[in-house]
């Protein structure tokens, strides 16, 4: 256990936004945007160093920020977090796909990644040939895919359709074959990201029998997943990824148990670390949407809750103002704010819209997003997340749903004049 | 176990991850443990390729032929373009088998690397397999217009002297250029789309200035030697003198066009290493 397999230092990975968030570029793009100067042509052609005065325009992002932790030989350590805190990325980067910005891994053995099961499955080729292609290409050798065929071939019971192109296959049984060939790989560490998700109930069973299997026979394995039961019965220890960071390392219980009922509190959240896919245009892209409680309880019709927009701005000056409208169940807008119009740099933006307690009854609501520009243009509009304001409770003997749309703490007084008239109309109720 | 450990930890590591920076190494010793990667991406692409077709592999002998006949028809009986003493249609098509070669090599290695973007953003080995691999794959059609030439020489009485033994070299120049071309533009049209149209267009004018259709022979020197700064243009007449057995030897050429062939070769793949870090965000 104590020997390291595995070392990760200050690993961090950074994309630029500038001009790569619609997927490529075209030459016309990188024509006009040096405006024609041939040593920045040259420069944009082979990549790499970036033209320093440049660089302080561009916007970027940190998918990884000085990750580091080490995995023992032999550990199974699992890699959890949110949608886009840079799980895939971390293991990509281990994996060698793609290269760190900054910081140095050593992995002391051989590496066997399983970030999709069937990558590189031909349709046109049978499951037969896919054994040997798929098998090459995660890393087992030709003679090793021979020895062990027959075992790939029942594992994945699909004995009687091996020599049928893939392509007729069902999707089920395309992926038992996949994650077959994948099972039966033996290198001394290996990487997977989330392939559990596959195939049925039982298939997904023998799965993580095979996992276990082969976490036992002193593999060292590093396991990126949503699934928490299956990290805590596999895993012995948790790397809890936060937005690219490290937010917790350690033992399988403790940090699963914490990141659960961080998840619980916070689920009226949306986010989208990987500028290519998120929602907007070569204007602004969204970059975060989030409804947060005052504290770390529950929001309720009482307790006061904040909105935050982020999102990555690419204009070059603009001046731009973020909005908000709320609705509830019905459909019907509850109320509409904007922030105040501002002047803006390229660069990632948070805005923030404070909602005061005793506003809101209780029901469950949605957000739509506006980003606007010179208070006019509106440059993107999003419906986001739902969040839930909950009931209290209350100090009357009404239980009932609390009728209207808002519910809001008015100050009432009461003035009460006793008369006789009055005296007597309660005893005529009374009489009746 | 413990033993077991304490051997891992002594070794170095397999793998070091960190970022690097400007012209790297090819890393062909890596390349080399890949080999077995290499063969089976190649038998992929020779199986699939004919794959859900009504005549299959004979589109290999289709396309030199048609070419042939066309230009046998236009340029040699028509026009009248000299063939250095041999029958023009022996001439057009052991220049278009050559330069089909080529070319089917150059066009589907530029686009090999964007066809396996869904390889490259999954898995990890030496992006290089992927363009050699396609440059390789295109030996088995050659191999059948090959066979093709060889029936028309038969039919037209002409036998392969002694020079034949140089003929594995010029094969080997059309496939160095293929390559070097390919790998410029594979990695390329990673960042820059641009080149899935830039490649038909650079293809057909390359053959304009290439003598498929026409002899060198017509060209004086020392204009013949700068001519083949083209490389392709040494490979086809080598291959027309080592096979077919043309009357002159241009050596200038062939000396000339190798040089330009492994130029090509050498700064191709150097440009796709430094361009390879880039390849799995940006693809």
């Amino acid at each position: 256990m104590s020997a390291r397999i595995i070392e990760v230092e200050g690993i961090g990975k950074r994309y630029w936004l500038h001009g790569r968030t619609r997927g490529y570029r075209t030459l016309r793009d990188t024509v006009s945007d040096v405006a024609g100067k041939p040593a920045q042509w040259a420069r944009a052609m082979f990549g790499g160093a970036k033209n320093p005065a440049r660089k302080e325009e561009k916007a970027h992002f940190w998918a990884l920020k000085d990750v580091s932790f080490d995995v023992g030989h032999g550990e199974v350590v699992g890699i959890i977090g949110r949608n886009g805190a840079g799980k895939s990325t971390l293991l990509k980067v281990l994996s060698r796909i793609t290269e760190p910005t900054t910081g140095i891994a050593k992995v002391y053995g051989r590496v066997g990644s399983l970030l999709e099961v069937g990558t590189g499955f031909h349709p046109e080729l049978t499951g037969r040939e896919n054994i040997f292609l798929n098998g090459s290409i995660l890393g087992m050798r030709k003679a090793e895919i021979e020895r062990k065929f027959d075992e790939i071939v029942a594992f994945a019971e699909i004995e009687k359709f091996i020599d049928e192109p893939v392509k007729r296959y069902s999707s089920g049984m395309y992926m038992r074959l996949a994650f077959s060939v994948a099972a039966h790989l033996e290198p001394e560490v290996l990487f997977i990201d989330e392939v559990l998700a596959v195939g049925d109930a039982a298939f997904q069973k023998k799965c993580l029998g095979k996992m276990g299997s082969i976490s036992r026979t002193g593999r060292t394995v590093l396991f990126v997943s949503h699934n928490m039961s299956a990290v805590q019965s596999l895993c012995t220890r948790v790397v809890w990824l936060n937005r690219g960071q490290v937010h917790e390392f350690g033992d399988t219980r403790a940090v699963v148990s914490r990141y659960l009922q961080t998840a619980a509190r916070s689920a009226s959240e949306e986010s989208w670390p990987d500028p290519e896919n998120a929602p907007g245009n070569d204007k602004v892209r969204l970059k975060r949407v989030a409804v947060l409680p005052f504290d770390d309880r529950p929001i309720t019709v009482e307790t006061p809750f904040r909105i935050e927009i982020e999102f990555w701005n690419l204009l070059e000056r603009a001046t731009l103002n973020t909005a908000v409208e709320i609705f509830n169940h019905e459909e019907i807008c509850v109320f509409s704010s904007f922030s105040r119009p501002q002047e803006m740099t390229p660069g990632s933006v948070t805005a923030v819209c404070h909602v005061p307690g005793e506003l809101l009854n209780d029901a469950l609501y949605r957000i739509k997003v506006f980003l606007v520009r010179d208070a006019r243009e509106q440059l993107l509009i999003r419906d986001s997340v739902n969040f839930e304001v909950h009931d209290v409770e209350r100090e009357v003997a009404y239980f009932g749903k609390w009728t209207g749309v808002v519910r809001p703490a008015l100050r009432w007084t009461v003035d009460a004049q006793p008369d006789g008239i009055e005296s007597q109309r309660q005893s005529v109720t009374v009489e009746r | 176990m413990t033993t077991n450990v304490n051997a891992a930890a002594m070794t170095a590591p397999r793998a070091i991850i960190r970022p690097s920076r400007g012209w790297v190494s090819l890393r062909l010793g890596e390349f080399w443990e890949f080999r077995e990667l290499l063969y089976f991406f190649v038998w992929r692409e020779v199986k699939v390729r004919y794959k859900q077709t009504a005549i299959g592999a004979a589109w290999a002998i289709i396309q030199p032929l048609f070419t042939m006949l066309i230009f046998s028809l236009f340029f040699g009986r028509l026009a009248k373009v000299p063939s250095d003493g041999i029958p023009y249609p022996v001439f057009s098509l052991s220049g278009t088998v050559i330069w089909t070669f080529f070319a089917n090599g150059l066009s589907q290695s530029a686009s090999s690397l964007v066809d396996n973007s869904n390889l490259i953003s999954k898995i990890y080995f030496p992006r290089l397999i992927i363009p050699v691999a396609s440059v390789l794959s295109g030996l088995v059609d050659f191999a059948i217009g090959f066979m093709l030439l060889v029936v028309f020489m038969i039919g037209n009485g002409i036998h392969p002297t002694g020079r034949i033994i140089w003929l594995p070299a010029f094969v080997l120049l059309a496939l160095a250029s293929a390559l070097g071309a390919g790998l410029w533009l594979s990695a390329l049209n990673v960042e820059f789309r641009d080149v899935r149209y830039v490649v038909p267009f650079l293809v057909q004018l390359w053959m304009f200035a290439t003598p498929v259709a026409y002899p060198s022979s017509l060209l004086h020197e020392p204009w013949r030697t700068v001519y083949a700064l083209n490389p392709l243009a040494g490979a086809v007449e080598g291959f027309r003198w080592a096979l077919v057995g043309t009357k002159y030897t241009p050596g200038s050429m062939f000396v000339v066009s190798a040089v330009m062939a492994a130029a090509a070769l050498l700064s191709g793949a150097f440009y796709f290493r430094r361009m390879e870090k880039t390849f799995a965000d940006l693809i």
